[in-house]
């Protein structure tokens, strides 16, 4: 026996080696800097990566952020107070930007503008004055307002020559300045889905949560509920629930109140997806556990299940904004929703309703660009946010 | 099948009357009605006489009593001053702007209203199909990139702009008067070959335009859909047995894709009413569009309730059709469940 076990010892060819780092068993397990960078970071930490590969949304985002410049600044950023009224040119085109006049380097200009009238058609024609060169003036000091309605100031960005008239856009039918307008009427077009948006997320959170959590009875109804406001058409509603907003309101009233109105109809969308959310979430082991250690349903809900779809209810949100601003600016286009004093894009369109009036004077179409701009970047924002907003996948 | 079809029609019911109790909620909304207006207005100007009648009226349309037995006798479940006459009985109401019964005023503009309707849903399938089999099997491609462009204006152009700037260039360019249901000189004249031509000339650009957004975001489903489909195992088995491209495409992943395409048209369908509502607005088109909207201005609630009824009605069976659609394309959801889109 013993011979035979001596025999089939094996030779040794390979010189033998012993590693002289210390041994570690979770050498397989290591990460790469890289790799650990990634694992410890947080979770809006990876989305924030995830959405910056997304270049189109993010130069959406930035285009957004400077249509929301004119939100707060409106005032500083508008050459003309929103209802000041240049009586000599009513209907004046548009007055285009020139850097060079007549091969020489001037600086931002317009050409002043030559009026006569048509005895034709008895209406004001305008011209543009090639010898007129009227540069704007910066950071300068032209209609008076109340900053933010506190205190009276008189700083432009930039204001037209002295004299002189600076209508980048044309003006309407009682010589408005139509790009002041525009500045100013960002200001009710863009917060109006923002608000109208918290509260469709309120909303959608309380029923969706609900249907999701409890199941049941509450479940089946909310679900009834939900597929029947989503097989409404949208505008006809909107149109007959701002047509009840009493007339008697000031703007301010009238402005929230579409904002309720425009948040009422949208919610079922968010509430659906909040729901399917918690359903699967409540299966996840960590949810279990919370309920078995007695957590209230709302803690479980608030604490447990919320931190893991806010990211997507943020998504479904943006993509649900562009929505209500062409709500609030159909509305206010038919005249149901904001009045003048109030300006919003939808109010500037309004003066477009007649197409006589549009042929005559493209420029009153003004407003329909700064829509879709706005329109195209939420959509493409949410886009990118929805693609982010599973990080781990 | 015969069986699926019953059941869907029969859960109509009660969605129809949700439907209507919050319609007649929202026109009753508005403090006041048209007639106590009319009173209200009349008292302020000293005039006597005609109170007497206006206040008949409003008997006679029982605008005196309380809100549920309002809504009731609108439907027609409830006795009123001459017994049980709603809707459910067939008298649609009364306008009180126009003097006349609502069947009166919106009759003529039904059937406008559903024809419409029914070519811009056409014109969205048959877009939106070949362009979006098209991307998907072409990804990346000069023209994938193009369709995906003008989709994304698409869905971000509000359709009544649209309109307004359809009607500037058609204008412009063409002279042609794109608005109204038909050229000027056919109005009020026996109905001819020329005319229904006229009338479906003009019925071409409402249609793209409440169509285009529409169109852009089923084409964008369809692509994605069609996508997932066509990079699973499946195709590359087919693909080396040896079947033709198009074959292939055509019997399996455009069977599986094409599932989620026809459910999404029954979500699509509310947003091409409501746009054909502002569109008709836009482009004075004859259809229930402008009546809802002069009657939502001067509170005619019986004439805006039943425009509204009868929109929220064409968007239910809308989606019936394409309910139905798809249980005869996916033996699934007629034999259990429902669509689950």
């Amino acid at each position: 026996m013993s011979d035979d076990l001596k025999n089939k010892t094996p030779v040794r060819d390979v010189e033998h080696y012993v590693d002289p780092e210390p041994f570690n068993p979770a050498v397989v397990e290591e990460l790469s800097p890289e790799q650990e960078r990634f694992y410890q970071a947080s979770q809006w930490q990876i989305m924030w990566w995830k959405f910056k590969r997304h270049k189109l949304a993010v130069w959406s985002g930035v285009v957004l952020l400077i249509f929301y410049l004119c939100v707060p600044f409106a005032e500083i950023i508008a050459p003309y107070a929103p209802d000041t009224r240049d009586s000599y040119h009513l209907y004046a085109p548009p007055q285009p930007l020139h850097l060079f006049h007549e091969g020489e380097f001037v600086g931002p200009f317009v050409y002043g503008l030559k009026s006569e009238i048509n005895m034709e058609t008895l209406q004001w024609e305008y011209s543009p004055d090639l010898e007129k060169v009227q540069p704007l003036r910066f950071f300068c000091s032209g209609d008076d307002y109340e900053f933010w309605g506190l205190f009276p100031a008189t700083f432009h960005l930039f204001c037209p020559a002295d004299g002189g008239t600076a209508f980048l856009l044309g003006t309407d039918r009682l010589g408005r300045d139509q790009f002041s307008g525009l500045v100013y009427g960002a200001r009710l077009s863009l917060t109006i889905g923002l608000v109208g948006v918290t509260i469709s997320i309120v909303l959608g959170l309380f029923f969706g949560g609900i249907a999701g959590y409890f199941g049941g009875i509450a479940d089946t109804l909310i679900q009834r509920l939900i597929e029947i406001m989503r097989s409404l058409p949208e505008l006809p509603l909107w149109m007959a629930l701002s047509a009840a907003l009493p007339v008697t309101w000031s703007p301010v009233w009238v402005y929230f109140g579409l904002t309720i109105i425009l948040g009422l109809l949208d919610w079922p969308g968010l509430a659906r997806a909040v729901r399917s959310k918690l359903l699967s979430l409540r299966e996840e082991e960590y949810a279990k556990a919370a309920v078995m250690m007695g957590a209230k349903p709302k803690r479980v809900i608030t604490r447990h299940l919320l931190p893991g779809f806010t990211s997507h209810i943020i998504a479904s949100a943006s993509l649900s904004i562009p929505a209500m601003i062409l709500g609030e600016t159909a509305l206010s286009f038919l005249n149901l929703g904001l009045r003048r004093p109030a300006i919003s894009w939808g109010v500037l369109l309004n003066e477009a309703q007649n197409i006589s009036v549009v042929t005559v004077y493209p420029w009153l179409m003004a407003p329909v660009i700064p829509i879709i701009i706005v329109v195209l970047a939420f959509n493409f924002l949410g886009d990118g946010l929805r693609d982010a907003a599973d990080p781990y996948k | 099948m015969l069986y699926y079809i019953l059941r869907r029609i029969l859960m109509m019911i009660p969605t129809l009357f949700v439907i209507s109790f919050l319609v007649f909620f929202i026109i009753e909304l508005p403090t006041g009605d048209y007639i106590s207006n009319q009173i209200a207005a009349l008292k302020t100007s000293g005039e006597q006489s005609s109170i007497a009648k206006l206040e008949f009226l409003r008997k006679e349309f029982s605008l005196d009593r309380p809100f549920f037995e309002r809504y009731l006798i609108w439907v027609g479940l409830w006795p009123g001053p001459h017994g049980l006459d709603g809707l459910l009985q067939g008298n649609w109401g009364w306008s009180f702007e126009f003097d006349k019964p609502v069947a009166e005023v919106v009759g003529p503009t039904l059937p406008l209203t559903i024809v419409l309707n029914f070519a811009t849903i056409l014109f969205v399938y048959v877009m939106s199909f070949p362009i979006g089999i098209y991307s998907a099997t072409r990804q990346y491609s000069w023209g994938d990139y193009g369709f995906t462009f003008i989709g994304y204006v698409g869905l971000a152009t509000p359709n009544f702009l649209l309109a307004l700037i359809l009607l500037y260039f058609f204008n412009q360019w063409f002279g042609l008067s794109v608005g109204g249901l038909m050229a000027p000189e056919y109005i009020d004249q026996p109905w001819s070959f020329d005319k229904a031509m006229s009338v479906l000339a003009h019925l071409i650009v409402p249609t793209i335009v409440i169509g285009t957004s529409g169109t852009a975001g089923m084409i964008r489903r369809l692509r994605a859909n069609l996508l997932d489909e066509l990079h699973k195992q499946y195709v590359t088995t087919g693909r080396a047995k040896g079947l033709k491209e198009g074959q292939l495409l055509v019997k399996y992943p455009l069977r599986m894709a094409i599932n989620p395409f026809i459910a999404d048209i029954g979500n699509l369908i509310p947003s091409l009413v409501s746009g054909s509502v502002i569109v008709s607005v836009v482009m004075s088109l004859p259809t229930v569009g402008p009546v809802l909207l002069s009657a939502l201005q001067s509170q005619d609630q019986f004439l805006a309730g039943f425009v509204l009824l009868f929109v929220a009605v064409l968007t239910l069976i809308g989606m019936l059709i394409s309910d139905l659609l798809l249980a005869v394309l996916d033996p699934r959801i007629r034999l259990g469940g429902r669509a689950s889109s």
